[in-house]
């Protein structure tokens, strides 16, 4: 039935007018243009929900919300400055200890021409993704956490410690739970993530570019420096912003190694406590009307901006530092 | 990786101090030669990528200082035969030697031992497409000789740009946004400054795998002018499918039919009085 309306419409019209192919456009513009629309209503929704329920401790705390160290529901004063800065000092030391790893895994897997080696190491790298994360905490409170307290912390505070600056991150604490750990697990979590980004974007390179490094006599790691990273980096700036999505929004495995101190410290050695560790430990005590129900969607609506706001500087960044390069 | 050329060579490569030697310190000697000496040397080469045979008994005699074109129809063999002197076919799975050899001014290029990033400086090579890197155009050329030589001067790489720039007919449109984008370039500029790169790390002999394929008429035409000033100070081999254009600008022509080497031999008699009855009928245009 429809074939033959098709090819009527041919000789109708003269103009051939495929009624089955025009019904599946049709289709698919009003199905994507739903489903986007819809996803802008979600995001958009989640922000009027945020801010409404935010504006009291907002308005009553005022900036010393975002200034005060003092998070006591006693005295219905809260002050997210330790939480805030615990979620951004543990998602630093994850960036800084995961993205050379990420990266050194992601060319491994793609240079690596035998498939003995690159085949398990990409399906075991794609594994620790699917490990659940409270999975990790629970290793990382129980395994991790007591070997780095035991020989790593120690370690870093005879040597690392020593150093004039730099120091002032390593000055040990009887602490068991630390940023450090914290920071190690989250790296742990975004290795997987980084790296199979990453692997897809090195794999785009084109190969005339490899060659056109190696004719001009590169080795294999100048041809990378030359070729590979260069082109694959807008890709692996997006690679990375993933990665601390991922990091900044973590719940459970940081909160069961990070020590869950209000301190603020300069020592990755002491205790934090970050954004989500303390939404997910208090939600259950925030009764639906008072201050403390505000202001954890408060911390809520920070986390949130913390992110949008990173993940826009670092599309600025890429734009910038490829201006006509692209 | 050492500092110079020179002592790159001398160290360890088991390459004739000669071959990565600067080709302008021989621009002088030219006029004192009457016949070209050969620059590379093939000797019966074969080549098979897997089973299948790609070349078979090619030999030929390249001049130094002379345009030599590879031509024929695809698939025959040609770019192959380029790749085998800087040995840029290495990385592509099941290739192999399977006879004869390669001198590069008289040494093989396929020996034990030869540092293959030392001969792949002293062979450029310019491909089909243009190919700069995603970087600034001053970049393009640096790069590859900061990596070759650490530590040198910012005014000795300013020079070795801008010379490079000047060789390759580029440095009047650019010298006045060396920072911008190399892909801001159009395509015919964008192949100049590839063959400009290629000229920075100083080789001796220039190979280009059909460098004008994806350019309009004028910007072959700027090329065609660069390779016949360039073939004063290199040994420029080309490979093209444009007839027109090897009879313009070679001096030697190799004929290439189904991986062997039908004929080879002065362009003029090549293309007027050829010994061969396909390479007639393919330069008149009957196949191909």
């Amino acid at each position: 039935m429809e074939e033959r309306s098709t090819t009527r419409s041919v000789s109708d019209a003269g103009v051939p007018v495929r009624r089955r192919l025009r019904i599946g456009d049709l289709t698919l513009r009003g199905g994507t243009v739903a489903v986007s629309l819809g996803l802008v209503v979600l995001l958009a929704g989640l922000l009027v929900v945020l801010a409404t329920g935010a504006a009291p401790a907002l308005s009553q705390l005022g900036l010393s919300f975002f200034t005060s160290r003092q998070w006591d529901p006693v005295t219905n004063h809260f002050g997210a400055l330790p939480y805030i800065y615990g979620t951004l000092v543990t998602s630093t030391v994850a960036l800084v200890l995961a993205l050379p790893v990420s990266i050194g895994l992601a060319l491994l897997l793609n240079e690596v021409r035998s498939k003995w080696v690159r085949n398990p190491l990409t399906v075991l790298v794609d594994l620790l993704a699917a490990i659940p994360s409270v999975v990790y905490g629970l290793w990382g409170l129980f395994v991790l956490a007591p070997a780095l307290n035991t020989y790593l912390a120690p370690f870093l505070a005879r040597t690392l410690g020593k150093l004039p600056v730099l120091g002032a991150l390593f000055v040990p604490t009887p602490a068991v739970g630390n940023m450090l750990n914290a920071g190690v697990i989250l790296a742990v979590m975004i290795v997987p993530i980084i790296t199979a980004v990453t692997r897809e974007v090195i794999a785009t390179v084109p190969a005339d570019l490899r060659e056109a490094s190696l004719a001009l006599g590169a080795t294999r790691f100048e041809s990378i420096r030359m070729a590979v990273l260069p082109y694959a980096r807008s890709g692996i700036v997006g690679a990375t912003m993933l990665g601390l999505g991922r990091a900044l929004g973590e719940t459970i495995a940081v909160s069961m190694v990070i020590g869950n101190g209000l301190g603020i410290s300069a020592s990755l050695l002491a205790p934090g406590y970050t954004i989500p560790a303390v939404i997910a430990n208090e939600f259950r005590e925030a009764t639906s009307t008072g201050l403390q129900h505000s202001a954890l969607l408060a911390l809520a609506l920070v986390l949130v901006v913390i992110a949008l706001v990173l993940a826009g500087a670092s599309r600025l960044l890429v734009r910038r530092s490829e201006r006509g390069f692209r | 990786m050492s500092d110079t050329f020179a002592s790159d060579s001398a160290e360890s490569l088991g390459i004739l101090e000669t071959l990565v030697r600067p080709a302008v310190s021989r621009a002088g000697e030219r006029e004192a030669e009457s016949t070209s000496a050969p620059m590379v040397t093939v000797n019966g080469l074969g080549v098979a990528y897997g089973s299948k045979t790609a070349l078979e008994g090619v030999s030929m005699l390249i001049p130094e200082r002379r345009i030599t074109a590879f031509i024929g129809p695809s698939g025959c063999g040609k770019s192959t035969a380029l790749r085998c002197f800087n040995r840029m076919n290495d990385g592509i799975s099941g290739f192999r030697i399977s006879g004869g050899t390669v001198l590069l001014d008289g040494q093989d290029v396929y020996a034990r031992g030869v540092n293959v990033t030392a001969l792949r400086r002293a062979v450029g090579m310019v491909f089909q497409q243009p190919n700069p890197f995603p970087m600034s155009i001053y970049d393009n050329i640096a790069l590859a000789v900061r990596e070759h030589e650490r530590g040198i001067s910012r005014s000795t790489l300013d020079g070795i740009v801008e010379q490079a720039l000047r060789q390759a007919n580029l440095w009047d449109e650019v010298r006045d946004c060396l920072t911008q984008s190399a892909l801001s370039l159009s395509g015919g500029q964008q192949q100049r400054l590839c063959i400009a790169r290629a000229l920075a790390v100083r080789p001796t002999v220039l190979m280009l795998d059909e460098p004008c394929a994806s350019l309009d008429p004028i910007s072959t035409g700027r090329i065609e002018e660069l390779l016949l000033e360039l073939s004063a100070d290199y040994t420029i081999v080309i490979v093209t499918h444009n007839l027109a254009q090897a009879q313009r600008i070679s001096d030697k022509v190799g004929f290439f039919l189904m991986g062997r080497l039908v004929e080879f031999g002065d362009a003029l008699q090549v293309f007027e009085a050829s010994a061969r009855p396909e390479t007639a009928e393919y330069v008149r245009g009957a196949f191909g």
